[in-house]
């Protein structure tokens, strides 16, 4: 089981919670909402609870609550551009829909 | 699929519902808009990497609107129809415009705020602000990919109502909501208080392109106070150029060049300027319209000295500020450089000089605001854990007060109170049986109304019928979070109310703010003076008043002598009241008093007897 960063996702997080000034990784999760049925997370981290999953990649710690693993396990995080914008992108392989924006999907 | 971004620990935004804030500086010569992504504030940039939008706005024949670096490179050409420091004309009534023959316009007074001819018809400067926010809002939904909650869009700390209301209004006009308009130097607090975490009181040196402010900022356990303010609504970079112009003027002996001509080298002189931040001297080759052609060399000396009076003019008000805020130069902990102008080295010297130690300039001068605002943006976008809150205290810049008897002001909110504010004052009736009072609100440090500026004027009527004094009139100011004003009146009896939300009139207004701060102090003694006068005079009215009314009910109680005497000390009041001098005004209504003790003695007898005539002396409850 695991959850890792791609390169250019490293390279970011790392560079973020540096300019952050504070922090120890990045949490990755899913929670149920959104519209079609589960919402992704993505979060700085500050404290690590005990139940929590951590994975390292890149130098990067990801850590992950077990409740929300079997949801992404697997998933590589892309930071990507398009166009003007730019961010994160869950490349996960549990999905099999997701809606049309992709901020929610199902497993 | 959408592209996320990571949030703070337990905020991460449900779908769809992502609070899409930005910052906006919209300067005078360059605009920008930041937001905050992963917990950073940074500028957006434009699909050629750009964060900058020049404050340029052409309108062309056909209809089309060019903003940004392609109307400025199109300004020597079509000067009439390319707009530029448009920011200068905000909420600005022609007469208020400073350095009109050096701007190609085509200005058409119109009530409240001038207009711009264009080849598509007259435009306010609202409108042209508007066309530089529209392409900042479009970038922001491209890069963030999703429609804006809201923008905090920055004004100089010295914008009055006026300008600040067209600021909302040009945002309104380019599909923006407004959030809150933000002071620049505070927003540039934000962004370095924030990033470096660091207590004590600052100074902000803001030298924009049109506007200089000076503001002392208190940073304690994440709170930002603003102190004081001061600065010169007519004083930037631009100012610089126009120097720089010029001297080109005058060394190439070209007498009032044509408007493409004047544009060409206004353009030179700001390639120069910014030329001489980083080399020692700096070539100056313009060819003219007519085929000739200018070249000179300018040293940094040389520029620095022949804008010697312009950088000692930024200390001025930096000198006040101090002033107002009870503080030293030894008290100030850090000097924040803010704006592209402070770049000159010659400026950095100076501002180094005066406050003794090395400002700072470790973001870059130009972004700070931007950046500021981006977090201001965030915060009010409810995108921050509680326990990050931060408040942000604002200060009003000019007193407001209300016109009283003799043309003296009332201050009821000081300059410098902290904002959002709310102040209550008491007035009362000046004549017996007055039912109705007139309110005239006004903002500025003089005594006189005539001095300060004229902001709404409203009536209270209905008041009942009351002797003088009687009635308690309540006159609440209330100043909201983005400065703008609003005066009620109630009167405490009846419950009777009247109120005005100052709508400003678009700087109608014959002084410009820094010149008022500035009078308030040089004329601090004429004031006191002539509120003294005044006052006397008030008060001399109301004796002579009070004695005629009183000769005319009893004046069968003096004989001819005693009444001619009272008369003439009537005469010689009123002759006095006319005169400069408020100690004879003093003397004349001592002189009066004195003339009349008798008398007032007299009918003080006269109506007791009237009230105990023809009762018994046990009918009198003692």
């Amino acid at each position: 089981m695991s959850v890792t960063l791609s390169p250019s996702a490293a390279k970011h997080v790392a560079n973020f919670i540096a300019k952050r000034g504070k922090g120890v990784g990045i949490r990755l999760g899913v929670r149920t909402s959104g519209c079609s049925g589960m919402a992704y997370k993505l979060e700085f981290v500050d404290e690590q609870q005990a139940e929590d999953m951590v994975f390292e990649s890149h130098g990067v710690k990801v850590i992950v609550d077990p409740k929300s693993l079997p949801y992404i396990d697997g998933t590589e995080l892309d930071f990507v551009r398009e166009g003007l914008n730019e961010g994160f992108k869950f490349n996960n392989p549990n999905v099999k829909d997701e809606c049309g924006c992709g901020e929610s999907f199902n497993v | 699929m959408a592209l996320l971004q990571i949030a703070e620990p337990g905020l991460s935004a449900e779908p769809h519902k992502h609070r899409l804030a930005v910052g906006i500086d919209l300067g005078t010569t360059n605009s920008l808009v930041a937001t905050v992504r992963n917990g950073i504030a940074v500028c957006l940039a434009d699909e050629s990497g750009r964060t900058m939008l020049p404050s340029a706005v052409r309108y062309l024949a056909d209809g089309g609107i060019v903003v940004g670096s392609a109307a400025l490179q199109a300004q020597a050409l079509d000067p009439r129809n390319t707009v530029v420091s448009v920011k200068r004309f905000m909420g600005r009534g022609l007469k208020d415009v400073a350095h009109i023959e050096a701007v190609p316009y085509d200005f058409e007074d119109a009530p409240g705020m001038v207009r711009l001819r264009t080849v598509q018809g007259p435009k306010t400067p609202v409108e042209v602000s508007a066309e530089i926010l529209r392409p900042l809002r479009l970038r922001a939904e491209a890069s963030l990919g999703g429609e804006l909650t809201g923008a905090v869009i920055t004004v100089p700390a010295y914008f009055d109502d006026a300008q600040r209301q067209a600021t909302k209004d040009a945002a309104t006009l380019a599909g923006i909501n407004v959030l809150r308009l933000l002071n620049e130097p505070t927003a540039a607090a934000v962004a370095y208080g924030l990033d470096n975490a660091a207590e004590g009181v600052y100074a902000v040196y803001d030298l924009g392109g049109g506007t200089f402010d000076l503001s002392i900022l208190k940073l304690s356990r994440g709170v930002f106070e603003v102190l004081s303010t001061n600065g010169d609504a007519a004083l930037g970079g631009d100012d610089f150029d126009h120097r720089l112009f010029c001297w080109m003027l005058d060394k190439a002996c070209i007498s009032p060049p044509d408007a493409a001509d004047a544009r060409r080298l206004q353009m030179k002189a700001r390639e120069v300027k910014e030329l001489l931040t980083s080399c020692e001297q700096a070539p100056v080759k313009v060819k003219l319209s007519s085929g000739e052609e200018i070249d000179l060399v300018i040293t940094r000396d040389d520029f620095a000295e022949m804008t010697r009076h312009l950088v000692q003019k930024t200390l001025a008000p930096v000198r006040k500020a101090l002033r107002d805020a009870g503080l030293t130069v030894e008290d100030i902990k850090g000097v924040v450089m803010v704006g592209g102008a402070t770049r000159m080295p010659h400026i950095q010297r100076a501002v180094a000089e005066y406050f003794r130690q090395e400002p700072l300039t470790n973001l870059d001068p130009d972004k700070v605001v931007a950046l500021g605002a981006a977090m201001q943006a965030n915060v009010l976008a409810g995108n921050r854990a509680d326990e990050d809150d931060w408040l942000l205290l604002d200060v009003i810049p000019l007193s407001l007060g209300l016109e009283t008897m003799g043309g003296l002001v009332e201050r009821v909110v000081p300059r410098n109170s902290t904002l959002p504010i709310a102040r209550a004052q008491e007035f009362t009736t000046f004549k017996d049986g007055q039912t109705a009072m007139a309110f005239h609100v006004v903002q500025g440090e003089r005594e006189l109304v005539s001095d300060c500026r004229s902001l709404a004027r409203f009536e209270l009527r209905g008041i009942p019928p009351m002797v003088a004094g009687a009635a308690r009139i309540r006159v609440t100011f209330q100043v909201d979070a983005d400065g703008l004003l609003s005066v009620s009146a109630r009167e405490m009896s009846s419950g009777v109310e009247a109120s005005v939300l100052v709508k400003p009139s678009y700087g109608l207004s014959d002084d410009e703010i820094a010149g008022m701060l500035r009078a308030g102090v040089e004329h601090a003694g004429d004031d006191m003076q002539a509120r003294a006068l005044r006052e006397q005079q008030v008060e001399a009215g109301r004796v002579v008043e009070a004695t005629e009314q009183a000769l005319a009910k009893d004046g069968q109680l003096l004989n001819e002598q005693e009444r001619a005497e009272i008369e003439a000390a009537i005469a010689r009041l009123r002759e006095l009241a006319r005169g400069q001098d408020h100690r004879a005004i003093k003397t004349g209504i001592d002189a009066l008093a004195r003339a009349t003790d008798e008398f007032a003695a007299r009918r003080m007898d006269n109506s007791i007897r009237a009230a105990l005539a023809g009762q018994k002396v046990d009918e009198i409850e003692v």
